[in-house]
């Protein structure tokens, strides 16, 4: 998996705020649910970038502006350089056609009315151009051979299949523009525990097959740390750690990672006695109404009144600048440092 | 089945509940949905017993009708015992159980939004208890639910008890329901996926506050879950259930160590681990099994990387591997001995 080279997408300064109005015939908008509050981000060419944070840290929202389902209120997003929130029409067709999702819940996401051939085939209705129509059947045949379905299957209904099955018809789908980017939105969490490994290991061999990119949104850390290159943190909106997998897992320097990944749970039960657990306190903030300074300042206990005034950068940390460790990577923490939180026999090894 | 082998902690205190031989069936216009297939399993108290599984494996089936509240039709409890303190309660007269449930056993169900009343405040959901099964005075049973949010560490209780459950947040409101199983002191809590709903961080907070309150009340918990990681945290004993058989009962340290059902082991090795970076995760072949049509013999032979021409058509009894362990493979030997970390 090579990360050299140009980034397929980048994410600059992006902002989505869902307004909140009141009244019924005026509406006046009385405040914004800042799901997304200042991202960025690079995807590079065959790589896969995991996004992790809890509900309502602005994760799936990220991922509807990268495929452009929600518009974006500020910023940008560069599709090898161009900026896909300025496109519309054709134009933006023709990028979408490149940034494919796959969605968290393969019962929902698929339409009971449509056979597996049709679902799998709907993208060739709105892109003729990449496969002629005589040749879309055999093609649908085979994007289920590719994700492992029996390609007989085609004229079944999706309540036909099992939770599993059925995300690999979301993938199908998801694979049948032969895209570059796929966005997959919490893809497995639905999944029974036995058929997650199935399905990442499918999107794994996926990616080798077709030279994809993943951004990969997940809350279940193990899973992100399998599959991703790089790894970025949210909470409320904000980027507030990245770096490879090595240095957030095993280098974490901004507290919220810290915390989040010393409350998951490890299944080896000679490591519940000898491991420290930070147990955060509260709630997380409403995002319409976030903190002032760093927004992870009212549940930290490092926070001092530096961090109720000043929004910390999204940087190196000044201690780690001239250091060469692992622990030197962007964190948006006006007090970072290390501390090692996954014992490492946690790992298997 | 062997009675020892499903008994749990070598603890002289007999057990708080001891399922027997419990078979519970769905009667569907598809057919007999066979959910439950012969379930044993004993709780001590101060004892956490995990009963682990995926969707359809009858762990909450099993739940279900040790608390009385399977629906039924179409469930039915075609066989077994349900033994607390010694009583059946599956022979009680619903006036008898009634008693039981909610005073002397509880359930904290996963989904704390739709298993709280959404037009009644939190405080009178939690003062009903006192209510219907002390006789409380309205006014005494307020007091008693905001001593009781207090207990499970809700800010504020006194404001918040008027409140109702979409004002709280995820966590809170799962607090609210431990709040409730809680009220009455109950010697037995069932928790049916507590945390699932739940985002990581407050997910340790619930987990941490359950243990501690167990502790402090001494009561029994079965912990039913999906997730290896919670079990590991928390859990005694764990009883692997798949399609309605328990197919593992164990130790905790032991079972994470040395499986000694494919089943197990498998789960185990597909939670994504350090050294494995990069590589294939180890995958169980196949489907849960349609409930409605189970394989013969050992229901896991089709997924089983062991299994042999008598798995199709021999069901494994559950074997006793020693005192405190047991496996419903005939290949248990092979299974334990070739597995090394």
């Amino acid at each position: 998996m090579s990360t050299s080279g140009e980034p397929v997408l980048q994410v600059r300064g992006l902002y989505k705020h869902f307004p909140l109005t009141q009244g019924i015939l005026f509406k006046r908008q009385v405040g914004a649910v800042k799901a997304v509050d200042g991202v960025d981000l690079d995807l590079y060419r065959g790589e896969t970038l995991g996004v992790v944070g809890e509900s309502g840290c602005g994760k799936s929202t990220v991922a509807r502006l990268l495929v452009h389902l929600e518009r974006a209120t500020k910023g940008q997003i560069l599709y090898k350089g161009e900026d896909i929130t300025k496109l519309s029409g054709r134009a933006l067709k023709a990028v979408r056609r490149n940034i494919q999702m796959v969605f968290q819940d393969p019962y929902t996401s698929l339409n009971p009315r449509m056979t597996v051939g049709d679902i799998v085939g709907e993208p060739y209705e709105i892109h003729p151009d990449v496969a002629p129509k005589g040749d879309r059947r055999r093609r649908v045949r085979e994007l289920l051979d590719v994700v492992g379905l029996n390609p007989e299957h085609l004229n079944r209904y999706p309540h036909q299949f099992s939770g599993g099955q059925r995300q690999r018809i979301g993938i199908a789908r998801g694979l049948a523009l032969r895209p570059e980017v796929i966005v997959a939105d919490e893809p497995v969490s639905a999944l029974d525990v036995s058929v997650q490994a199935q399905v990442v290991n499918l999107m794994e061999r996926l990616q080798d097959e077709f030279d994809l990119s993943y951004v990969f949104i997940a809350h279940d850390l193990s899973i992100v740390r399998h599959i991703s290159d790089r790894v970025a943190v949210m909470y409320l909106g904000r980027i507030v750690e990245t770096g490879d997998d090595t240095q957030i897992y095993e280098h974490p320097t901004h507290p919220y990672t810290q915390a989040l990944l010393s409350a998951v749970p490890v299944p080896d039960p000679d490591a519940r006695e000898h491991r420290e657990r930070i147990i955060l306190t509260g709630d997380v903030p409403s995002p319409a109404d976030p903190p002032s300074g760093c927004r992870f300042r009212t549940r930290c206990w490092k926070a001092r009144e530096r961090c109720t005034l000043e929004v910390p950068a999204l940087a190196v940390p000044a201690v780690f600048r001239d250091v060469d460790s692992p622990a030197a990577h962007d964190s948006a923490c006006h007090f970072a440092e290390e501390k090692t939180v996954v014992p490492p026999e946690a790992g298997g090894e | 089945m062997d009675e020892g082998a499903t008994a749990t902690a070598a603890q002289d205190e007999p057990p708080l509940l001891d399922v027997r031989d419990l078979h519970v069936e769905f009667r569907t216009r598809d057919g007999v949905a066979r959910a439950v297939n012969g379930v044993s399993y004993a709780v001590r108290p101060r004892q956490t017993l995990a009963v682990l599984g995926e969707s359809g494996s009858g762990k909450s089936v099993t739940a279900q009708a040790v608390m009385g509240i399977l629906d039924s039709p179409p469930g039915f409890v075609t066989r077994g015992e349900i033994l607390f303190r010694g009583e059946d309660l599956l022979t009680m007269g619903a006036e008898e159980r009634r008693r039981v449930r909610g005073a002397r056993m509880a359930m904290i169900f996963q989904d704390a939004l739709s298993a709280l009343n959404p037009v009644l405040t939190v405080g009178e959901q939690l003062g009903e208890m006192f209510r219907v099964h002390r006789g409380m005075s309205r006014k005494d049973a307020r007091a008693r639910a905001v001593e009781l949010m207090d207990r499970v560490r809700i800010p504020a209780a006194r404001d918040r008890v008027g409140q109702y459950p979409h004002q709280f947040s995820g966590g809170m409101r799962q607090r609210v329901m431990i709040a409730m199983a809680l009220a009455l002191e109950p010697e037995l809590i069932i928790a049916d996926e507590p945390t699932t709903a739940l985002d990581v961080t407050v997910q340790a907070q619930v987990m941490e506050l359950l243990a501690e309150l167990q502790r402090e009340y001494g009561m029994g918990l079965i912990l039913i879950t999906h997730d290896l990681g919670v079990v590991a945290d928390v859990a005694d004993h764990i009883a692997v259930m798949y399609a309605g058989r328990i197919v593992e009962t164990a130790p905790v340290h032991e079972i994470y160590k040395r499986p000694a059902h494919p089943y197990t082991k498998g789960l185990l090795e597909s939670i994504p681990r350090l050294d494995q970076k990069g590589r294939e995760l180890y995958a169980i072949k196949g489907l849960p099994p349609n409930l409605l049509n189970i394989p013969t013999g050992c229901a896991f032979h089709p997924r089983c990387p062991l299994a042999r021409d008598v798995c199709a058509t021999d069901e494994p009894e559950l074997y006793r591997i020693s005192a405190r362990r047991g496996s419903a493979c005939h290949f248990w030997r092979e299974c334990l001995g070739e597995h090394q970390r």
